[in-house]
C-alpha cells in the first residue's frame, strides 16, 4: 500500500501520528478467501476443540501443507486463539506448516525411516540421494520408525509405503502418482463371525455374561498390557470401574517405540478379533466413547477400521459405545497414555504427572481406560478358549502369548508369536531361521529404542517382563533388534539418542535438554563417560515419563557391555 | 481454624515430621517450614498453576522408583520427602546445570537478578559442562518489550501468563523437542503479533528472556541500576489495579503488578507501559496567563509544546490571583449561577471533594459535574431509582463464583482490560458467558452466546428476555414477592414484547432470546456487567431499567456469584460521585433540595447552601451559549474532546468571560483558559480513589513534580482562599478525614486503615472488618426496602440513518489511549502502538464505498466532518463505523449527536447517523497495486 499524504491540513495534537502497522486488527487476519476454503472443508463437522488435529489433516491432505492462512482461518472458524493452532500444528511431523506462502511449496512428501533397523539396511544413503533424484517438487524428510521393520529400508511417498524402499522404487511411486494405501487383506466381518467372533460381545450384550467374570478370568489369563507397561488387564479394568462414570476408553493403537509393528499386522490381518476386543473392553468398564488413536504411519490399517468400524456398527455390534476413530500426526510421544489423551483431546501431546492416573482422570477429566492393540486382540481368544488356555502358553517362567516383532541381521524377520519368556537366542533360531549370512550375533534391543541393548552372552535371558531390569533393561513392547558384527554399538546408541532427541515432547528439562546434550556429546570420538553417566542418572530421576527415563538406557548399555566399540 | 488443623497432612520432610495444609504441594509445605527448595518453572503467585516441567525442585519420595517435582506433588500422610540428599540434590543441580548451558554468559545477561540466577548462586553454579545449542535471534518488534528467547528455559511461565492468567491467548509453545519456542501467534514478531502488551509475561519470566525494553540497554544486556519502589494504584480505568512504580533518577522505568484485589497482580498496556507521560516535553511547568492580545475562538489551534503563541508564564501568586478574581468578578456581578465547574474523576476522593466543596459555598452554585455525566449517568439514574443506589451490588472477582455472567455493551478486553481477564478465566472453567454487544469483541470468542443485535435495539431485546421469563414463569416469585415492588406494572407492560415480535426490532432470533433468557433465569448465580453501550444513548436509563428488572425478578443479586455491575470508567469516577461531582447531590448522593440534608451541609461546612439543583455537563455548555454561565473552572477535564457535538462545546468555552482550567498539558480545552494552572500528575500525589467495585485504595507519590507544577488539592485551596474561604487544610489525611464524616458511606474506613491495608471495600460494619463486596441481600435502601421494577418502551434512537446519512456511527474507546488521549497519547509506548485516528469499518463496507484500508476518508455528521483512515475490522456489523473519540486531530466527538437522555442527562456518543466519503482517490495505489 502506498503512503498516501492526507490531502488536508492535521490539526495538532499529542501524539506522533505514524502508523507503521497495517489497518487492521493486531495480528494476522485470515482472508475470506481462506475462511471460505475452511467452511468449505469443514461442512457440518462440529467445531469442537478436540478435533482439531482431525481437521489440520483435513487441509494438509487437501492441500499437501497447511498455509499460514489457511491456518488462521482454521482457528478463526473453530473459535481459537492463532496460537492454539500453530503449536498444535507445529508439534506434529506430519504437519508441514509454510509461513510465506509467495515461495513455491512442496505438496507432496517422502518420508524415509531412519530408525534403527533401516538405518542398518541404508536409509541414509536413500536420504543421500533422493532430493537430487526426485526435484524440487517433492519434501524429502527422515522420518522414525514406520512400523515395517521386516521390510526395511521403508519409505512412505504421500501415503503409500514402498518397503524395501530403493530410490528407483520410491521414483517410481512419485512419478506414478502412487501416493494412497494399499488396502491389505484382511479378515472381514463376515468370515471372522463365521470362526464364531463377536458371540463373547453378543453375550455381554445380551447380559448373559457377568462383567465380575470376566474381570476375573482377565486375572486369571494374567494377560498384561503389551504396550509395553505390561500392568495386568483384569486389575485395570478393575481400577477404573472403581471411579463414577460417566467414563471413557481410549484404544492406544499408536505403535511407535522403533522396531515394533505387531500391532499393525493384527489391525491389518484380522481387524475384528481387536475390535471385539474393543468392544467388550468397553462393555465392562461401560465407556460412553471409546477412542482409537490411530497412528499416521498406519494408513491401511486406518482404511481397513474405517470400512469395519462401519460395517460392526451396521451390525448392531456397538449399541453400547460410541466409536471414534481418532489420527495421530507423527509424533512417538502420544504411544505414552497420557500424551496420547491429550492429542486426543486436540492438543500437544505432553505427558501428563501422575498422580493422577488417567484410569481415574483420563479423557476430558473423565476416568478412562487406555489399552494398547495387542491386549484388546487376545481377549475374545481367551474368553472363548479360557483363561487356561493362554495362561499355559509359555516358555522359562513366561504365561502367555507374546508377539515379538523381530528385525535387524536375522534371515526371517516378521512378527513372531511365541511363548512368553522365549530367549532371543531360542526366537532367532526357532523362529527367525538364525543370523543372515555373514552376520554373527553380537547384541540385541529386546524392547526396541527405550529397551537397552544386550549383548549376545546374553541371550539366554527370558524375555519377559520383570526379567532384564536388573541388567538395565526391558523388555517392553516386545521388539527385538538383533545386531551383528557388522554393527557398531555407538553408532547404534547414537541412532537411538537421535531419535530420543527427535520425539522428545520437550515439556522437561532432563529429557529436552538432556536429549540434545546426549546427542552432542555422544558425537564426539571419545565420550566423556562420567558426564553422560551423570546426566543418565538425571534423566532417568527427573524425566516426567518413559520416554526421557528411558532413553538414556543405550548409551549405558554400549558403556557397560561393549566397552570395546567405544575405543 | 481447627477444622484446617484436623486434616492436616503429616509426613517427613528430610527426617523432620511436618504438616502440609489440605491441598498444599510439598514445595509449599517445605517453603513454610523454612526450607528452601530451588524452581523456576512453579511461581508461588496468584492464578499461576504449577507446572513441574523445569524438573529444578525434585525430592527423593522414599519407596518410589524416581524423583517427583516438588511443586506440583502433594504429600500423604506418612510420606518420606528428601529435599536435600545426595539424589535430589544431584537432579536439581544437573537439571540447573542444562540449562546454564545455554544461558547468555552472566555478565551479559538480559536480567542478572533473574530467578534463574538467584537459583544458580544458591548452588554455586556459574558455567555448565555441556556443548550450547544454536541461539535463536532477539527480537526487538515490540516498542514495550524485548525478547530475547536465548535466555529461554521454555518454563512456560509466559504461556500461562498470557493463556491462563491474563487468557489473551497470544503465546504458546510450539515446535517439539529441543526446538520447542515460546512464539506469538504463528512466530511473528511480538511486536505484529495479536500481543496487547498487558507485559504479564515480562513479570512472569524467571530468566530475562522477556524483558522490559527500559531494563535492558541497546545489546540486550540488563542494567543494574538499583529501583526504588512505591505502592500505588494505577490511574487510568476503574479495574483499580494496585501496582508498584520502579523508579531510578525521578523517572518511572518500570512497573509492577502489585496483588490487590481487584487485579491480583495483573495490569494491563496502560497500566504498565503508559507512565512517561509525566515527563513528555509539553507538561506544564508553570502557570499560564493569556496574552492580552490573544483572541479565543472556538477554532484557535494552539501547540501543546509552544503555548507561547498565545499565553504568558506567569507567578503562582499572579496566577492564583488572576484566576481567583476573575471568578470572584463573576460571582458578585452577575451572581453565583453564572459560575460553574467540573471536576475530575481521574483526580483523587480528596480532590473531588474539595472541588465540588469550592464550587458549592465558594461560587455559591450546584453547578459542579463532571464525565460520569458522559458515562453512567443513566446507570446511576436507572440504579438509584430501581434500588437505591448507584454503585455495583457485588464486584466483578464475583464472577468467580457466578454460572451465567451477561457481559452488555461493553468491550471489557479494551476498556477494562484486568476485569475482562476475570471473565474470560471464568468461560475458561466452562461458566456461561453471555455477550451482547452490536459490535463484536474479542470477549466473543471466549462466549457461549453473542448477541450482536441492531445498534439501539437493546430496550427491545430485553424487553424480549424479560418477556420470557415472565410468560414461562421463570421468575423468582419469592424474590418478586419479598424483595421487589411495580411487578404487576412490568408484566402488564412486557406482554406485547415476545421474542417473535422483538426479533426484527433487535436483530437476533427468536430462539435465541429465547434459549439466553433460560439461561439466565434459571442460573443458579448469575451476575450482569454493563458498560457505555448501555448507559450512552439517550434511552440509557431504559436500558438499565431493563437489566435492573432482569435481575430483580430472577432473584440474581445480593448472592455471592450474583449482580449487577456497571463497569465504571475513569480510576476514580466511582469516588468523585460519591464525593458529591455531581450538581444533584452533596457527598453520598443526598439530594440538594432536601432541606433536612442541606441543614446537615450547612452545619457541617459552615456557610449557606444554593438550594437548587445544578446544571449537568451538556447543560453548562448550552448555558454558557444563553449567556447564563459566564465563568468556569474546570480541574483535569478535557470537554472540548469529549462533549457531544463537540464544535458546539468548544464554541462555548471560547465565549466564556473567565475560564481557570488545571491540568498537566495545554488540553484542547486549556486553549481557551485565561488562567492554565500547572498541576500535579497521579504518580506525584497522595490520595485515595474508589474503583468500580467500591474499593477504597491508596495512591502514594512515586516521583517528584517537575519546574513548578503543584498539588491539585493545595491549588483549589489557594483558589477557596481567594475566593474568601478560610481554608488550611493540611493535606490529603485532613481531608479525607472530613469527607468522611459527611459521607456515612465511608464509616469505618479512616486514611490510616486504606493507609495500611492499601485496599478497603465500602460499605464497611467495623473498622477491623473487611467490607461488605455482596450487598443487599436484606433489603434495598430504598424508601419500602423493595427494588423497583420500572417499565421500559422501545425509543427509536434520536438520529436515525436515511439517504443522506446511511451509516451508524458508533464512539468509545481504544485499550491504548485513555478518554481524550492527553495522558496516554503522550506515553511513549501507546503512542507507537495506536498513533493515529482510525475509523474502522467491515470488509463489505469497505469494499462497498471502495476504500482500502489505510485510505484517508472523510466522516461527516450533521454536526461536522472529520478526516481521518479507514481499518478494517470485521467486528463492525453493516451499516456502522466505529471511531474511538481520544484523537483531538479526528476528534469523533465533532460528529455525535448531544441528544440527551431525559433521565441521566447523558447523551447519545453512541448512536447517530453518518455518512462516509473517500477523501481522494490514490492514482498511486491502483499504479503499485497493479
Amino acid at each position: 500500500m502506498s503512503e498516501a499524504t492526507f490531502p488536508t491540513q492535521r490539526r495538532l495534537h499529542p501524539g506522533s501520528g505514524r502508523r507503521r502497522k497495517q489497518y487492521q486488527p493486531k495480528g494476522r487476519q485470515a482472508s475470506q478467501q481462506a475462511l471460505s476454503d475452511v467452511q468449505a472443508l469443514l461442512g457440518e463437522r462440529p467445531r469442537r476443540r478436540d478435533l482439531l488435529i482431525e481437521y489440520l489433516h483435513l487441509l494438509q491432505d487437501k492441500y499437501g501443507y497447511l498455509g499460514a492462512d489457511h491456518l488462521a482461518a482454521l482457528a478463526q472458524e473453530m473459535r481459537l486463539a492463532l496460537t492454539e493452532v500453530y503449536e498444535v500444528a507445529t508439534f506434529y511431523a506430519h504437519f508441514d506448516v509454510v509461513l510465506d506462502e509467495s515461495q513455491p511449496i512442496e505438496t507432496l512428501t517422502v518420508r524415509v525411516c531412519d530408525s534403527l533397523s533401516c538405518e542398518l539396511n541404508g536409509a541414509r544413503e536413500l536420504l543421500e540421494q533422493l532430493p537430487a533424484a526426485l526435484g524440487d517438487k517433492v519434501r524429502v524428510l527422515r522420518a522414525p520408525c514406520m512400523g515395517r521393520c521386516d521390510m526395511a529400508p521403508v519409505a512412505e511417498v504421500g501415503h503409500r509405503h514402498v518397503d524395501h524402499a530403493s530410490v528407483a522404487s520410491i521414483s517410481d511411486a512419485v512419478t506414478n502418482k502412487h501416493i494412497h494405501p494399499v488396502l491389505p487383506a484382511y479378515q472381514a466381518l463376515d468370515a471372522y463371525r463365521a470362526e464364531g467372533g463377536y458371540s463373547t460381545l453378543q453375550s455381554c450384550l445380551d447380559n448373559t455374561t457377568q462383567r465380575d467374570d470376566l474381570i476375573q478370568t482377565m486375572l486369571d489369563s494374567s494377560l498384561r498390557g503389551l504396550g509395553g507397561a505390561g500392568f495386568p488387564t483384569g486389575k485395570k479394568w478393575q481400577f477404573v470401574r472403581g471411579y463414577r462414570g460417566p467414563r471413557l476408553m481410549a484404544v492406544n493403537a499408536d505403535e511407535g517405540e522403533p522396531g515394533t509393528f505387531k500391532d499393525r499386522f493384527y489391525l491389518e490381518q484380522k481387524p475384528h478379533q481387536f475390535l471385539e476386543g474393543m468392544l467388550i473392553a468397553a462393555w465392562v468398564v461401560e465407556a460412553e466413547t471409546v477412542y482409537i488413536y490411530l497412528r499416521d504411519e498406519y494408513p491401511a490399517a486406518r482404511e481397513v477400521l474405517l470400512r469395519e468400524i462401519e460395517q460392526l456398527q451396521q451390525a448392531g455390534l456397538s449399541p453400547h459405545v460410541n466409536i471414534e476413530l481418532r489420527r495421530g500426526a507423527g509424533a512417538y510421544i502420544c504411544g505414552e497414555e497420557s500424551a496420547m489423551l491429550e492429542s486426543i483431546e486436540g492438543k500437544r501431546g505432553l505427558p501428563r504427572h501422575r498422580p493422577p492416573y488417567v484410569a481415574e482422570i483420563g479423557i476430558f477429566g473423565r476416568p478412562t481406560l487406555v489399552q494398547n492393540v495387542e491386549t484388546l486382540f487376545w481377549i475374545p481368544d481367551i474368553i472363548r478358549r479360557g483363561h487356561e488356555w493362554f495362561v499355559q502358553q509359555g516358555r522359562n517362567g513366561g504365561k502367555g502369548l507374546r508377539s515379538y516383532s523381530v528385525s535387524g541381521r536375522v534371515k526371517e524377520p516378521g512378527v513372531k508369536l511365541a511363548p512368553a519368556g522365549i530367549t532371543v537366542q531360542e526366537l532367532i533360531d526357532e523362529y527367525c531361521g538364525g543370523m543372515l549370512a555373514g552376520h554373527h550375533f553380537k547384541g540385541y534391543l529386546p524392547g526396541g529404542a527405550s529397551g537397552g541393548i544386550l549383548p549376545a552372552s546374553m541371550g539366554n535371558l527370558p524375555l519377559e517382563f520383570g526379567q532384564l531390569e536388573k541388567h538395565g533393561s526391558f523388555v517392553g513392547s516386545h521388539a527385538v533388534v538383533i545386531l551383528s558384527d557388522h554393527d557398531n554399538m555407538k553408532d547404534v546408541a547414537l541412532n537411538l539418542m537421535r531419535f530420543f532427541e527427535d520425539e522428545s515432547c520437550g515439556q522437561c528439562t532432563p529429557c529436552r535438554v538432556g536429549t540434545e546434550k546426549a546427542v552432542k556429546l555422544m558425537q564426539t570420538e571419545h565420550w566423556d563417560v562420567p558426564l553422560l553417566q551423570e546426566l543418565s542418572q538425571v534423566m532417568r530421576d527427573a524425566s516426567i515419563c518413559g520416554l526421557g527415563q528411558a532413553a538414556p538406557n543405550p548409551l549405558l548399555s554400549v558403556i557397560k557391555y561393549f566397552p570395546e566399540d567405544m575405543a | 481454624m481447627n477444622a484446617v488443623a484436623h486434616e492436616t497432612i503429616k509426613f517427613t520432610l528430610n527426617g523432620q515430621e511436618v504438616e502440609a495444609y489440605p491441598g498444599e504441594t510439598i514445595w509449599q509445605a517445605a517453603k513454610r517450614h523454612q526450607s528452601e527448595i530451588p524452581h523456576l518453572c512453579y511461581a508461588p503467585e496468584p492464578g499461576y498453576r504449577a507446572d513441574g516441567n523445569c524438573r529444578a525442585c525434585m525430592v527423593e519420595i522414599e519407596g518410589e522408583r524416581v524423583l517427583a517435582a516438588s511443586c506440583i506433588r502433594k504429600p500423604a500422610p506418612g510420606m518420606k520427602v528428601h529435599s536435600q540428599n545426595e539424589r535430589a540434590q544431584a537432579a536439581q543441580k544437573l537439571v540447573m546445570e542444562l540449562l546454564l548451558a545455554d544461558q547468555p554468559a552472566r555478565e551479559v545477561a538480559h536480567d542478572p537478578n533473574s530467578k534463574l540466577w538467584h537459583w544458580a548462586d544458591y548452588q554455586a553454579l556459574d558455567s555448565s559442562r555441556f556443548p550450547k545449542r544454536s541461539q535463536p535471534a532477539p527480537d526487538a518488534s515490540h516498542p514495550a518489550m524485548r525478547v530475547n528467547l536465548d535466555a529461554c528455559i521454555q518454563c512456560n511461565l509466559c504461556v500461562r501468563a498470557c493463556r491462563e492468567v491474563q487468557v489473551n491467548d497470544v503465546i504458546g509453545m510450539a515446535y517439539r523437542g529441543h526446538n520447542a519456542k515460546i512464539v506469538f501467534d504463528f512466530d511473528d514478531p511480538m511486536g505484529e503479533s495479536t500481543c496487547v502488551a498487558c507485559g504479564e509475561c515480562v513479570q512472569a519470566c524467571p530468566t530475562g528472556a522477556l524483558m522490559e525494553a527500559n531494563l535492558v540497554d541497546e545489546h540486550g544486556v540488563g542494567k543494574t541500576d538499583p529501583l526504588t519502589e512505591t505502592n500505588s494504584i494505577c490511574p487510568y480505568c476503574g479495574v483499580g489495579c494496585q501496582l508498584t512504580y520502579q523508579v531510578k533518577d525521578n523517572e518511572i522505568v518500570a512497573v509492577q503488578g502489585r496483588n490487590g484485589p481487584s487485579n491480583e497482580q495483573r495490569l494491563c498496556v496502560k497500566g504498565r507501559f503508559g507512565f512517561d507521560y509525566v515527563k513528555h516535553p509539553h507538561r506544564l511547568t508553570t502557570p499560564l496567563i493569556r496574552k492580552d492580545d490573544a483572541p479565543k475562538d472556538a477554532n484557535t489551534d494552539i501547540d501543546p509544546a509552544n503555548p507561547w503563541t498565545h499565553f504568558r508564564t506567569a507567578s503562582w501568586e499572579e496566577a492564583l490571583e488572576r484566576a481567583a478574581s476573575g471568578l470572584a468578578q463573576i460571582r458578585d456581578t452577575s451572581g453565583p449561577d453564572a459560575l460553574a465547574g467540573f471536576g475530575s474523576a481521574k483526580g483523587s476522593n480528596e480532590e473531588a471533594y474539595l472541588f465540588q466543596k469550592l464550587v458549592r459555598i465558594g461560587f455559591g452554585t450546584n453547578n459542579v459535574d463532571h464525565c460520569t455525566r458522559l458515562c453512567h449517568a443513566s446507570s446511576v439514574a436507572a440504579l438509584m431509582e430501581g434500588i437505591g443506589s448507584g454503585a455495583v451490588t457485588a464486584p466483578f472477582m464475583a464472577v468467580e463464583e457466578s454460572d451465567v455472567i451477561i457481559v452488555i455493551g461493553a468491550n471489557p478486553t479494551e476498556t477494562h482490560p484486568v476485569a475482562a481477564t476475570y471473565f474470560k478465566q471464568a468461560a475458561k472453567a466452562g461458566k456461561t458467558l453471555i455477550v451482547m454487544d452490536p459490535r463484536g469483541q474479542a470477549l466473543q470468542r471466549h462466549a457461549t452466546h453473542m448477541l450482536q443485535f441492531k445498534p439501539g435495539a437493546d430496550v427491545a431485546m430485553l424487553n424480549a428476555l424479560l418477556n420470557v421469563i415472565i410468560t414461562d414463569e421463570l421468575y423468582d416469585k419469592q424474590y418478586v414477592a419479598a424483595m421487589t415492588e411495580n411487578f404487576e406494572a412490568l408484566k402488564t407492560h412486557i406482554k406485547d414484547f415476545t421474542p417473535e415480535a422483538m426479533s426484527e426490532v433487535c436483530g437476533i432470533d427468536a430462539q435465541t432470546l429465547r434459549t439466553v433468557a433460560h439461561t439466565y433465569a434459571r442460573a443458579e448465580k448469575a451476575i450482569i456487567f454493563w458498560g457505555m453501550g448501555v448507559s450512552q444513548h439517550t434511552h440509557g436509563t431504559d436500558n438499565a431499567r431493563c437489566l435492573i428488572a432482569l435481575a430483580l425478578i430472577t432473584g440474581q443479586t445480593g448472592r455471592p456469584g450474583t449482580g449487577l455491575h456497571p463497569l465504571r470508567g475513569q480510576n476514580n469516577v466511582q469516588g468523585a460521585s460519591d464525593a458529591g461531582l455531581i450538581p444533584m447531590v452533596f457527598p453520598d448522593y443526598q439530594a440538594v433540595d432536601d432541606a433536612n440534608i442541606r441543614q446537615r451541609f450547612e452545619d457541617a461546612w459552615g456557610a449557606s447552601l444554593d438550594p437548587k439543583r445544578g446544571l449537568t455537563v451538556v447543560e453548562i455548555m448550552d448555558a454558557i451559549h444563553a449567556g447564563e454561565v459566564r465563568g468556569m473552572y474546570i480541574m483535569g477535564e478535557n470537554p472540548a474532546m469529549s462533549d457531544p457535538d463537540v464544535q458546539h462545546a468548544r464554541e462555548a468555552l471560547a465565549k466564556l468571560d473567565h475560564l481557570v482550567v488545571q491540568d498537566l498539558f495545554l488540553t484542547e480545552t486549556a486553549r481557551y483558559a485565561d488562567v492554565v494552572l500547572p498541576a500535579s500528575a497521579w504518580p506525584e500525589k497522595s490520595g485515595t480513589v474508589t474503583n468500580t467495585n467500591r474499593q477504597v485504595q491508596m495512591g502514594r507519590p512515586a516521583i517528584k513534580m517537575p519546574g513548578d507544577a503543584r498539588q491539585d488539592w493545595w491549588i483549589i485551596q489557594q483558589l477557596a482562599q481567594r475566593l474568601g474561604l478560610p481554608w488550611n487544610y493540611s493535606g490529603p489525611a485532613e481531608i479525607f478525614t472530613e469527607m468522611a464524616s459527611v459521607m456515612p458511606s465511608l464509616n469505618n474506613i479512616s486514611w490510616e486503615r486504606v493507609e495500611r491495608e492499601n485496599s478497603v471495600t465500602y460499605p464497611c460494619d467495623a473498622p477491623d472488618k473487611p467490607g461488605n463486596e455482596i450487598v443487599f441481600a436484606e433489603r434495598f435502601p430504598t424508601a419500602s426496602g423493595r427494588g423497583k421494577l420500572v417499565p421500559a418502551s422501545v425509543l427509536p434512537p434520536a438520529e436515525l440513518p436515511d439517504a443522506e446519512f446511511p451509516l451508524v456511527l458508533t464512539t468509545g474507546r481504544a485499550l491504548e489511549h485513555w478518554h481524550t488521549g492527553a495522558m496516554t497519547r503522550r506515553a511513549s509506548v501507546l503512542d507507537a502502538i495506536e498513533p493515529e485516528p482510525v475509523a474502522s469499518l467491515n470488509a463489505r463496507q469497505l469494499e462497498q464505498f471502495g476504500i482500502q484500508p489505510g485510505d484517508p476518508i472523510r466522516v461527516v455528521t450533521r454536526r461536522g466532518a472529520i478526516e481521518l483512515k479507514a481499518k478494517l475490522d470485521n467486528a463492525i456489523q453493516d451499516g456502522m463505523l466505529f471511531i474511538p473519540f481520544c484523537y483531538a486531530e479526528a476528534a469523533a466527538n465533532m460528529l455525535t449527536n448531544p441528544q440527551l437522555d431525559p433521565f441521566g442527562k447523558i447523551p447519545e456518543f453512541k448512536f447517530c447517523a453518518a455518512r462516509v466519503e473517500p477523501v481522494a482517490r490514490h492514482a498511486e495505489t491502483t499504479a503499485s497495486g497493479a
